[in-house]
């Protein structure tokens, strides 16, 4: 009886990590790929040219030099827009909102921010920026990537911050701390490496973002730094010139995805490195 | 006794949870400079009461306290007492050690810094103070930059008195303080308390009744959020008034 129990249970045990094991595989098998093609393509094109030249006209040499900075300049400035606004609402979630009216409310609102489409958010933003200023403009897609940074560093500094374990809290306020004390002395930095790494996804998250740049940045053949204009960067390139029946367009694209995809698998690593190694400690 | 000063006295004390009425009606003195156990079964109130010393419930909106609780004569229960200025008067110790995420010596500042300013040699000086009253500075004194988190559980427990004291408090408040060590950490930290009852007036609770019996001078066993009995260690253990109390100590009950 018992034997007989114990090889049926065997089985199942079988069946379900079978299943488990051919749903990962099915998951990694794109993955890779994606990877393999984007290596294969954009090694391919790889040069220093891209690193040197504007972006071309169809049929002449060129590189990619005014898209790279371009997504520089809107992907540090959106980062640096939204992680402090993100931090601090987390932290009022976290530490003040908890059983509060307003706090479920933002909290409510925030989950639906954090899965809204970013095309949401890109034609959000163009009616009331864009469309207002009359033209596009680095700023604007400065504002749009800020509002996708903004709901990740909240949800992750406000899941961070109840990690916290309580009696941590207490033992600070124990020894006569004001609360903003305990909140930057001590939550804050004992969730400083998880807020971290949230704020490393975020980056991660708006370097691909293409559609919500469509809308605002739009897209500059030319080299500019001036963010009241249109700018160049590399999402709305790729969709540019993947599109176009031109080879040496396609290539550059091909290049462009290369370089995005390196860029976000680096971040990812730095963020899950980042957050092991504080674990530790 | 001689020589006993009330440091502090609880006097027609009650402690609502929201609604739920967790201590009633306690009246108890507190001894300069001696050590008093708080024991009794689970939920029992005496760590509620323990938190009441310091206000430690303020934190939490819906627990309300009714009463006085006078500390070198004022009731610290009044609105106007300054929850932080009490805080540095009556330091708190908790059951799991609670070190912050920083060095050693920054731990130990961190406290000091909310009350005094110290020049960098005081605090040094304030420092080695400290963790020489707590018994780890032989053991910490090379790497005080180290984190915190780094010490062992006990090592961690010491370093969480030290903390305590750094800021100089009359009273020390210990929240079963060592039952997640192991025994030869809780015998260090019994030794400690011993010493350290010389400046510092001691509340503990504890579900360890040796432990009551070991190190306290005062003993008091609360049952259902009344105080049974509260007295001299020796008299409540060996001869206890109470026959609940008895019951408890001699394991009929709890």
């Amino acid at each position: 009886m018992a034997t007989k129990l114990s090889i049926w249970r065997k089985i199942k045990n079988r069946i379900a990590m079978t299943m488990a094991f051919l749903a990962m595989a099915f998951g990694l098998f794109w993955l890779f790929w994606i990877l393999i093609t984007t290596l294969d393509l954009g090694i391919a094109s790889l040069s220093l040219k891209l690193f040197t030249q504007m972006t071309p006209p169809p049929g002449s040499e060129g590189g990619l030099l005014n898209a790279i900075v371009g997504s520089l300049l809107l992907v540090s400035l959106g980062t640096l827009l939204g992680t402090p606004i993100g931090i601090l609402a987390g932290i009022y979630l976290a530490e003040y909102g908890k059983h509060t009216w307003l706090g479920r409310v933002t909290q409510f609102l925030n989950d639906i921010l954090l899965s809204a489409p970013s095309i949401v958010i890109g034609l959000f933003v163009y009616a009331i920026y864009v469309a207002q200023a009359g033209h596009f403009s680095g700023y604007s897609g400065v504002v749009a990537l800020a509002m996708l940074v903004i709901p990740v560093v909240i949800r992750a500094t406000e899941n961070m911050l109840l990690l916290v374990p309580n009696p941590m809290r207490e033992a600070a306020f124990a020894l006569g701390a004001p609360k903003w004390k305990v909140i930057v002395k001590v939550t804050l930095r004992a969730s400083a490496a998880g807020i971290l790494t949230g704020v490393l996804l975020a980056i991660a998250r708006i370097s691909g973002e293409t559609a919500p740049l469509l809308f605002t940045a739009l897209s500059n053949q030319f080299w500019t730094l001036n963010m009241n204009g249109p700018i160049a960067n590399l999402p709305v390139t790729i969709f540019k010139f993947a599109m176009s029946p031109y080879q040496d367009w396609q290539q550059l694209a091909w290049s462009a995805v290369f370089l995005i995809t390196m860029g976000v698998l680096t971040l990812n690593i730095i963020a899950r490195v980042m957050f092991r190694s504080s674990k530790h400690t | 006794m001689p020589g006993l000063t009330t440091q502090i006295s609880i006097r027609n004390f009650d402690f609502y949870y929201g609604k739920y009425h967790a201590l009633k009606n306690v009246n108890l003195d507190v001894y300069g400079r001696k050590i008093t156990s708080f024991i009794g079964p689970s939920g029992c109130g005496k760590s509620t009461l323990l938190r009441t010393l310091n206000r430690m419930y303020d934190l939490y909106p819906d627990q309300r306290a009714v009463g006085e609780i006078l500390l070198d004569g004022r009731n610290i229960l009044d609105r106007n007492v300054s929850v932080n200025e009490l805080r540095a008067k009556v330091g708190m110790v908790f059951q799991k050690p609670t070190p912050f995420p920083m060095s050693i010596y920054e731990n130990i500042a961190f406290g000091v810094r909310l009350h005094e300013r110290l020049s960098r040699v005081e605090m040094d000086d304030r420092v080695e103070w400290a963790l020489r009253k707590a018994a780890l500075w032989e053991e910490a004194k090379d790497k005080l930059q180290n984190s915190g988190m780094s010490l062992s559980g006990g090592q961690q427990q010491r370093l969480c008195i030290a903390r305590g004291i750094a800021v100089k408090p009359e009273v020390l408040l210990l929240d079963e303080p060592t039952s997640a060590l192991d025994p030869i950490s809780t015998m260090r930290i019994e030794e400690l308390l011993n010493e350290l009852k010389e400046d510092f007036t001691i509340v503990m609770v504890t579900h360890n009744m040796q432990q009551a019996a070991r190190v306290s001078d005062f003993t008091a066993y609360m049952y259902l959020g009344e105080l049974i009995e509260f007295g001299v260690t020796d008299e409540v253990f060996v001869k206890p008034k109470m026959k609940a109390t008895e019951d408890y100590i001699t394991g009929r009950f709890g």
